[in-house]
C-alpha cells in the first residue's frame, strides 16, 4: 500500500472499507510525522490526546486537524493569542462535534493569525507557519496552519474559518481546496468569534470531492446558534465532468480591472477561464460595480464587531491576567500584554467606528455598502449560474514581506471579501502554478468559484469538473522525508 | 416664582422565567454564589446567546398590559462597556426599536418597554460599599443573564407621593401578570428616577438628574423628595442644576454624585449579530391581550360598580396588591350579612391608620383577614359598636387574637335593646329642656341626651342606634 499520508479522505475511507488500513494506522501515520512547518499549536503526545477516530460513521477513521479557533473540551484553545494562553474550554464546538459524531479523530489544533486577523499567519502569538511549497513563504491566513497541514502531509483534511477570505486565500497559497459555505449553513457555536456576521466555518481538503464529504457532515441547524440554518438540501457528491449548460460570469472588477494582480496569477486565471469555456460553459463578463468598496466596508464592519467580541478577554474570568492596583489598570495591562499589534489595531479601528458621532459615517456607511454588494451579486446571478475570479491577487509571498504594511496585507483579501459581505458560498481550487512577480519558484494559484446562497452543490459540481480538467497534482509535500 | 417638579421613572423588572435570557441556566434567588452558570453566561470564547422564548412571551404580556404597541420586528443591540459584572464586555439590550412603545398605565404614559439581560451581582468588600475604595470585589454570576424588562415612563409624574403610588400600581400590575415576583428587597423590581424642576406654567422641562438605588417605595419617595429640595435650593439661590447621576443613600437619606467614570460611557451600540430579530406574530400578541388577567384599573372599576366601594377605597384596594389580597381574603372569610363595602371601609380606614401608627405595613399586623372579617361581622350583628370595634382592632393590630374574645375581655359588648330603651327613656325624662329643644327642631340639642345614654352604657351603645331611639321616643 502507498504511504497513507498521500491518500485523500475518500481514498482513505476506501482503504479502510477494503480492510487495507485501520483508522488508527491512518491517524498514526500523520501523528508520527514531525511538524516542520510550525503548523500545529497542539498535537496528541503520549497520554495527552484528544478525541480519536471511531469505527462507525460517514467519516469513521478520518484524521482531521482543527483550527485553534474551535473549542474542544479539554484541549488547549488559544485562537493564536497570548491572552488565551492556558485556556482549556469546558465544551466542544458544534462543527467539531459533528465531525467526531461522524467518526473523525482530532490530529491537532492548527496555528492561525491571532483571533483570525491576518492573511499570512504572521500575526500568531505562537510563531509563523511555513508554506509547504517554499518554507521561506507564508501559507496565507488566517487559517494558515489548517492550509499548511493539508498541503504539507500533516493531515488529509482540516477545519478552518473564513471571515473575509481566511479559508480561500490560504487554500490558494498552499495549493489545496478550501471552501467557505453560505453564512448560516454551519453552526458558529464554539467557534471563537472575530466578526460574528461574517465568520463561517469550512473545510480544507486536497480535492473537491473531499470538500463535499466534509461539508455534508458539517452543515446543519444548531439550537445553540440562532443564526444557523443548515443546508436546505443535502450536499451532493460532485460528479460533473464538464460545464455544459452553465452560464459563468467573470466579474471584471475582481479580475481584469483589479489592481495588484500578479502577471502569473492573471495568466493562470485566463487559462482557467478558457478551460471553463472548453468544458462547455457559456462565459461572459459580469459586473459587480460596488465590489471595489468591499475592503473598505469590511475593514469597518469586521473590526467594529471584533471590538465588542474581544471585550470578554478582560482578565476577570479566564485567560491571562496582569495584576494591578485598580480595575482599570488591570484591564489595560492585561489587554496590552495579551493582544498583538494587529488585534489592537482592529479593536481601536472598530471602537472608533462605533463611537458616538462617527457611527453613521463609518458603521452605517459600511452597512450600506454591504447591502449594495449583496445586490450586485443578486443582480449578477440573474444572468449567471456562477462567477469565477482569482482567489488571491498574488501567489505566496515571503515571510516578512508585508508584515510592516497592513494595507498591502489587507489587499490579499480583495477578491474574497465581497462574497463574505454578501454571505454567499465560494470555493478556492488550485488552477495551476505561477512564478511570483519578480521571479521565484512555481507556486500554486487559486481559482475562486462563487454562486448564490446555498448553491454549494452546484459550486462543488463545477469545481469538480474544472479540477479534473486542470489536472493539478494534489499530492502533499510530505514532511520528514526527502520528497 | 413657584417651582414644580417633573418626575419620570425607569424600572427594571426581572422576569420570573425558568431559565436565563440567553442560556439554559436556571434562575434561583439566594442560591450558593456561582452555582447557576455555564460557558454562555460566563462569556466564554465561542459561546452564543439564544433567546429565551418564555421571556418573549412575558415581555408580550407586559407590553399589552401596559397598553403598548408591540413592535412587529425589533432587534437586540450590544451595549458596550467594561465592568466585572458584565462577562462579555457588552450587555445585550435593545436600542432604537424597543419591544413595545407608546403605552399608558394609570395617569402615566409609557415611553417604551424593552428586553435585556441583567448583569451579575457585585459585592464590594470594605467600608464604602462601592468599587472605589473597596479592598476586593466578589462577583456572583448567578444573576448574570437574568431576563430584564426595562420600563421607561414619560415625565408625567408631579410629586414624590404620586411616584410612589404609581410604582405600587405598576408592581401590582406586574404581579397580577405572573411575570415577576416584583420583590424590591431582592432586586427583582428596581427603580431609577429622572427628576427636574421648572417654574410653574413653563412648558420647557428643567435639566434632569438621574437618581439611582432607590430600592423600596419609601426610598423612592424620600429620594425624589430630597432631590426636589436640592434642586429648589440651587435654583432659588440663583444657580443652575447640572445634569448628573446621583446615588441615594438610604441610611443618611442623602444624594451623592456618581463619579463621572462610573456612568459617563459611550456605549457604542450596534446591532447584535449573534441574534435574529424578534418578530412576535400578531396572533400571539392578540392571544396575550385576550389572556390578560384582571388588572388593577379594571379591578378598581369592578369594586366600585359591583361592591359599591367609594372611589378612594376601590383604588387603594385595587392598586395595592397586598392590601387588595388582604381585602379579598377577608371578604371570603366573612359570613353572610357582612357587606364587602363594610370590610373595605375597615381595611382602608381604620386598619391602614392603626398600622401607620404602629409603623407596620397594614397587611403585616396581628390582624389577620379572618379576624377582621369576624370583627366586622360582630359590628353588623350589633354585638359591638363602632367605637368598641375600633378598640378591638387596635388590640388585634398590636397583639392579634380573636375578636369575640377581645370584646368579652374588654367588656365592650353592646347592651341588649330592652335595657337600652329603658336607659333612653330615663335620660329623656331627666333632660326635659333638651327634649323640648329637640322636639322644636333644634337638632344639636340631642347631644346632651345621647351623652347621658353613653355614660350610662359605658360607651357600649352604638351612637347611631341611640340617636334613632331618642328621636323615636320623642315621636320624631
Amino acid at each position: 500500500m502507498t504511504d497513507p499520508r498521500l491518500l485523500t479522505v475518500a481514498e482513505g475511507l476506501g482503504e479502510i472499507a477494503a480492510g487495507n488500513m485501520s483508522g488508527d494506522e491512518w491517524f498514526s501515520a500523520y501523528a508520527d510525522t514531525p511538524d516542520e512547518l510550525g503548523a500545529y499549536l497542539w498535537r496528541p503526545q503520549g497520554d495527552d490526546r484528544g478525541p480519536l477516530p471511531a469505527t462507525a460513521g460517514d467519516l469513521a477513521g478520518v484524521p482531521v486537524a482543527v483550527k485553534d479557533i474551535f473549542c474542544i473540551e479539554g484541549l488547549p484553545t488559544t485562537a493564536g493569542s497570548r491572552i488565551l494562553e492556558g485556556y482549556v474550554p469546558p465544551y466542544t464546538a458544534t462543527a467539531v462535534e459533528a465531525l467526531l459524531a461522524a467518526g473523525a479523530g482530532v490530529l491537532g489544533k492548527t496555528n492561525m493569525d491571532e483571533f483570525a486577523m491576518g492573511s499570512s499567519n504572521e500575526n500568531s502569538a505562537y510563531g509563523d507557519v511555513r508554506n509547504p511549497w517554499d518554507p521561506v513563504r507564508v501559507p496565507g491566513g488566517s487559517s494558515g496552519g489548517s492550509a499548511a497541514v493539508v498541503a504539507g502531509g500533516l493531515a488529509p483534511c482540516s477545519l478552518g474559518t473564513d471571515t473575509g477570505g481566511s479559508i480561500r486565500q490560504p487554500a490558494a497559497l498552499c495549493g489545496v481546496v478550501g471552501m467557505k459555505p453560505t453564512y448560516g449553513s454551519i453552526s458558529r457555536s464554539g467557534m471563537i468569534a472575530f466578526a460574528s456576521s461574517l465568520d463561517q466555518c469550512g473545510p480544507f481538503t486536497r480535492d473537491v470531492r473531499d470538500a463535499a464529504l466534509l461539508l455534508a457532515v458539517l452543515g446543519g441547524r444548531d439550537h445553540r446558534d440562532s443564526t444557523s440554518i443548515g443546508f436546505p438540501a443535502p450536499i451532493a457528491l460532485p460528479s460533473r465532468e464538464d460545464l455544459s449548460g452553465l452560464r459563468i460570469g467573470v466579474p471584471r472588477e475582481l479580475s481584469s480591472d483589479a489592481e495588484g494582480i500578479e502577471a502569473g496569477v492573471r495568466e493562470v486565471f485566463d487559462r482557467a477561464v478558457a478551460l471553463c469555456e472548453s468544458l462547455g460553459a457559456e462565459i461572459s463578463e459580469a459586473h459587480l460595480p460596488n465590489a471595489r468598496h468591499g475592503i473598505s466596508a469590511y475593514y469597518v464592519l469586521a473590526p467594529a464587531e471584533a471590538s465588542a467580541n474581544l471585550s470578554r478577554y478582560d482578565g476577570v474570568r479566564f485567560g491571562l491576567r496582569e495584576e494591578a492596583d485598580t480595575l482599570d489598570e488591570m484591564y489595560e495591562r492585561t489587554r496590552s500584554a495579551g493582544f498583538g499589534p494587529e488585534v489592537k489595531r482592529r479593536v481601536m479601528l472598530g471602537t472608533y467606528a462605533l463611537s458616538s458621532g462617527f457611527y453613521d459615517a463609518y458603521y452605517g456607511s459600511a452597512q450600506r455598502v454591504r447591502t449594495l454588494i449583496a445586490r450586485d451579486f443578486a443582480a449578477a446571478f440573474d444572468d449567471f449560474d456562477l462567477l469565477i475570479t482569482p482567489t488571491s491577487p498574488t501567489v505566496a509571498f515571503e515571510l516578512g514581506a508585508r508584515a510592516a504594511d497592513p494595507l498591502a496585507m489587507y489587499m490579499s483579501d480583495y477578491c474574497t471579501v465581497p462574497m463574505s459581505l454578501a454571505g454567499i458560498p465560494a470555493i478556492s481550487i488550485p488552477a495551476g502554478t505561477a512564478e511570483p512577480d519578480g521571479g521565484g519558484p512555481e507556486l500554486p494559484v487559486g481559482l475562486q468559484i462563487t454562486g448564490p446562497a446555498f448553491s454549494e452543490s452546484l459550486i462543488l459540481d463545477a469545481a469538480h469538473a474544472i479540477e479534473g480538467a486542470v489536472g493539478f497534482d494534489h499530492r502533499p509535500k510530505l514532511q520528514g522525508s526527502a520528497s | 416664582m413657584k417651582l414644580v417638579p417633573t418626575i419620570g421613572l425607569e424600572i427594571h423588572v426581572q422576569l420570573q422565567t425558568r431559565t436565563k435570557m440567553f442560556c439554559g441556566c436556571e434562575l434561583e434567588f439566594g442560591a450558593e454564589p456561582n452555582t447557576h452558570t455555564c460557558p454562555i453566561c460566563l462569556g466564554h470564547p465561542g459561546t452564543l446567546p439564544v433567546t429565551n422564548e418564555q421571556a418573549i412571551e412575558y415581555a408580550t404580556r407586559i407590553a399589552v398590559a401596559l397598553g403598548c404597541e408591540v413592535a412587529p420586528r425589533s432587534i437586540f443591540h450590544r451595549k458596550n462597556y467594561f465592568y466585572p459584572d458584565l462577562p462579555k464586555g457588552y450587555q445585550i439590550s435593545q436600542f432604537d426599536i424597543p419591544f413595545g412603545s407608546n403605552g399608558r398605565l394609570g395617569d402615566v404614559r409609557i415611553h417604551r418597554v424593552h428586553l435585556e439581560e441583567d448583569a451579575a451581582k457585585l459585592t464590594h468588600v470594605g467600608d464604602s460599599g462601592r468599587i472605589h475604595g473597596s479592598g476586593a470585589s466578589l462577583v456572583d454570576f448567578n444573576r448574570g443573564g437574568t431576563p430584564l424588562m426595562e420600563i421607561v415612563t414619560e415625565p408625567d409624574i408631579e410629586d414624590p407621593a404620586a411616584a410612589r403610588e404609581w410604582l405600587a400600581l405598576l408592581r401590582t400590575t406586574l404581579r397580577q401578570l405572573g411575570v415577576s415576583d416584583v420583590n424590591m428587597d431582592e432586586g427583582s423590581l428596581r427603580c431609577d428616577a429622572n427628576v427636574s424642576i421648572r417654574p410653574e406654567g413653563s412648558a420647557e422641562l428643567g435639566t434632569k438628574t438621574e437618581l439611582k438605588n432607590m430600592n423600596s417605595f419609601r426610598y423612592l419617595e424620600r429620594g425624589v423628595e430630597a432631590e426636589i429640595a436640592r434642586q429648589r435650593g440651587i435654583v432659588e439661590a440663583g444657580g443652575t442644576v447640572e445634569q448628573e447621576t446621583l446615588h441615594f443613600d438610604p441610611t443618611s437619606g442623602t444624594l451623592t454624585p456618581l463619579r463621572s467614570k462610573e456612568y459617563a460611557h459611550d456605549y457604542r451600540y450596534f446591532p447584535e449579530p449573534d441574534l435574529v430579530p424578534l418578530a412576535p406574530a400578531a396572533a400571539d400578541v392578540e392571544a396575550a391581550r385576550a389572556a390578560l388577567p384582571e388588572l388593577p384599573e379594571q379591578r378598581r372599576d369592578r369594586y366600585a360598580a359591583e361592591l359599591g366601594l367609594n372611589p378612594d377605597a376601590a383604588r387603594l384596594l385595587a392598586f395595592d396588591a397586598e392590601l387588595g389580597t388582604f381585602f379579598e381574603s377577608a371578604t371570603a372569610a366573612a359570613g353572610a350579612g357582612v357587606e364587602a363595602k363594610a370590610i373595605a371601609n375597615w381595611v382602608t380606614g381604620d386598619l391602614v391608620a392603626l398600622a401607620r401608627e404602629a409603623e407596620l405595613e397594614p397587611t403585616a399586623t396581628g390582624a389577620t383577614p379572618e379576624a377582621l372579617a369576624a370583627l366586622v361581622g360582630l359590628v353588623a350583628a350589633g354585638s359591638v359598636n363602632r367605637g368598641g370595634a375600633r378598640e378591638v382592632l387596635a388590640v388585634l393590630v398590636r397583639d392579634g387574637g380573636e375578636p369575640a374574645a377581645i370584646v368579652e375581655r374588654l367588656d365592650l359588648g353592646a347592651s341588649d335593646s330592652g335595657e337600652l330603651e329603658a336607659i333612653v327613656e330615663q335620660a329623656i325624662a331627666d333632660q326635659p329642656d333638651a327634649a323640648a329643644k329637640v322636639k322644636a327642631g333644634e337638632g344639636k340639642a340631642i347631644g346632651a341626651i345621647v351623652g347621658v345614654v353613653m355614660r350610662e352604657t359605658r360607651g357600649k351603645a352604638d351612637g347611631g342606634d341611640v340617636t334613632r331611639l331618642i328621636r323615636a321616643k320623642l315621636g320624631l
